[in-house]
């Protein structure tokens, strides 16, 4: 065992160097890195979990909003359908009147035109049987005398 | 077949005394232990260097192989400190640190076959002796034993205060009536002085062991070597970070209890 001061000396400086180098310039870096990673990591799992919760909750919104359309579209199909339903009572009932008038209308010229024809017939039997009567009188009564006569008859024909 | 630095033919006296001369500078107590400190200097800056490129390129986002490799070490010596030393870190931490990498390096120089060195260092710059583990040379363990005594006092009066340290080692372990105060500062001086020199000694004892060893097996015939020489090799890969460890662990226990009140 040989002692030596001076080795002893300088072993002792240099280890007082290297552990002020260590603790200035290395330490401080690695384990400040070493803790900011940590925090990253806590904060990536906070932030994974918060995003879970929202896109649970954006999922149940999309839900309710899917419901409320659908509900929203039965309506609107309902509506329709009764809004057709309506139309077409109502294009029959229009077309039903338009029958009626177009019946009644045919109706009245059918019996304007029987009327004409029974007056003309009225009158043609009238002349007829004048002229008939003429005939069968001869020229004894007189036409003008007895038009009178002769049309109330023809009235009454 | 030898060829250590020792002239051929040499007996295994001189061979073994050879390895264990160290190369100086200087006369009687200010002798410089020149392999000592050029080894231990070297490999304490290569330390540095090598952390510090770790530290400077250290990121949170990506760390490469090599920060990871780093942080893996700091985390381990930032726990092993937590652990038993409850006070501020930022000294302790770093100091543990450079303890155990320190001297885990010292004890690698250990495997170096013990006469590749002596043998180089002689044909490049005709240098008579050589001894290349520092941890061997009672010197260094002492240095680094001492700074610890020095840190323990240190960290006693920043604990405790001046007055709390002072009374701590007049009254205790016995009481602190008078006629007690010499039993008491003398059990506490030993007890402070046992802490350094079995911290340095169980360092030194365990490589200077194993370094001897190494020599005695080399001057056994060159084809028996590898068979004692593997297996002792293989059982110092245990020891060489073993003692880092214990002498990292033991110093962080030491100024965990100057630290804490007890």
């Amino acid at each position: 065992m040989d002692l030596s001061l001076g080795t002893l000396i300088g072993q002792a400086g240099t280890f007082l160097v290297l552990v002020l180098v260590t603790m200035k310039y290395v330490w401080p870096p690695l384990t400040e890195a070493m803790e900011q990673r940590r925090q990253k990591i806590a904060e990536g799992l906070a932030q994974s979990d918060k995003a879970e919760k929202r896109l649970e909750k954006a999922e149940a919104e999309a839900e309710q909003i899917i419901r409320d359309a659908r509900a929203r579209s039965g309506e609107i199909i309902d509506q329709a359908s009764k809004r057709g339903n309506e139309i077409v009572e109502q294009a029959k009932q229009e077309a039903i009147a338009e029958r009626d008038r177009q019946v009644s209308a045919a109706e009245a010229d059918i019996k304007l035109a029987v009327n004409q024809a029974r007056e003309t017939l009225r009158e043609r039997m009238a002349e007829l049987t004048i002229a008939g009567a003429e005939r069968v009188i001869e020229q004894e009564l007189d036409a003008d005398r007895h038009r009178k006569l002769l049309d109330k008859l023809a009235a009454e024909l | 077949m030898r060829f250590g630095v020792a002239a051929a033919g040499s007996s295994p006296t001189e061979y073994v005394s050879h390895h264990l001369e160290h190369l100086t500078i200087g006369e009687g107590l200010w002798t410089f232990h020149v392999d000592t400190l050029f080894f231990s200097i070297v490999l304490g800056a290569g330390m540095v260097f090598v952390f510090w490129l770790a530290a400077r390129r250290a990121t949170a986002e990506n760390p490469g192989k090599f920060q990871n490799f780093v942080e893996m070490l700091v985390d381990f010596i930032d726990n092993s400190v937590r652990e038993s030393f409850h006070g501020p870190r930022q000294f302790v931490a770093p100091l543990a640190m450079t303890i155990f990498v320190w001297v885990l390096l010292w004890n690698v120089m250990d495997l170096v076959p013990v006469d590749y060195l002596p043998l180089l260092a002689n044909a490049v710059f005709g240098l008579e002796y050589l001894r290349v583990v520092p941890s061997a040379d009672v010197n260094a363990p002492f240095a680094l034993s001492l700074s610890v005594l020095a840190l323990i006092i240190i960290y006693s009066v920043k604990g405790k205060g001046i007055g709390g340290y002072g009374k701590e080692l007049l009254f205790h372990p016995f009481g602190s009536n008078v006629f007690l105060w010499p039993a008491n500062i003398v059990l506490n001086v030993v007890e402070l002085i046992a802490k350094p020199v079995s911290l340095a000694m169980r360092l030194f004892g365990n490589l200077y062991a194993a370094e001897l060893i190494f020599i005695l097996i080399a001057m056994l015939p060159w084809w028996l070597q590898f068979i004692p020489g593997g297996a002792w090799a293989i059982f110092h890969i245990l020891v060489v970070p073993l003692q880092a460890f214990i002498f990292m662990t033991l110093t962080i226990v030491y100024l965990s209890l100057a630290y804490e009140e007890h």
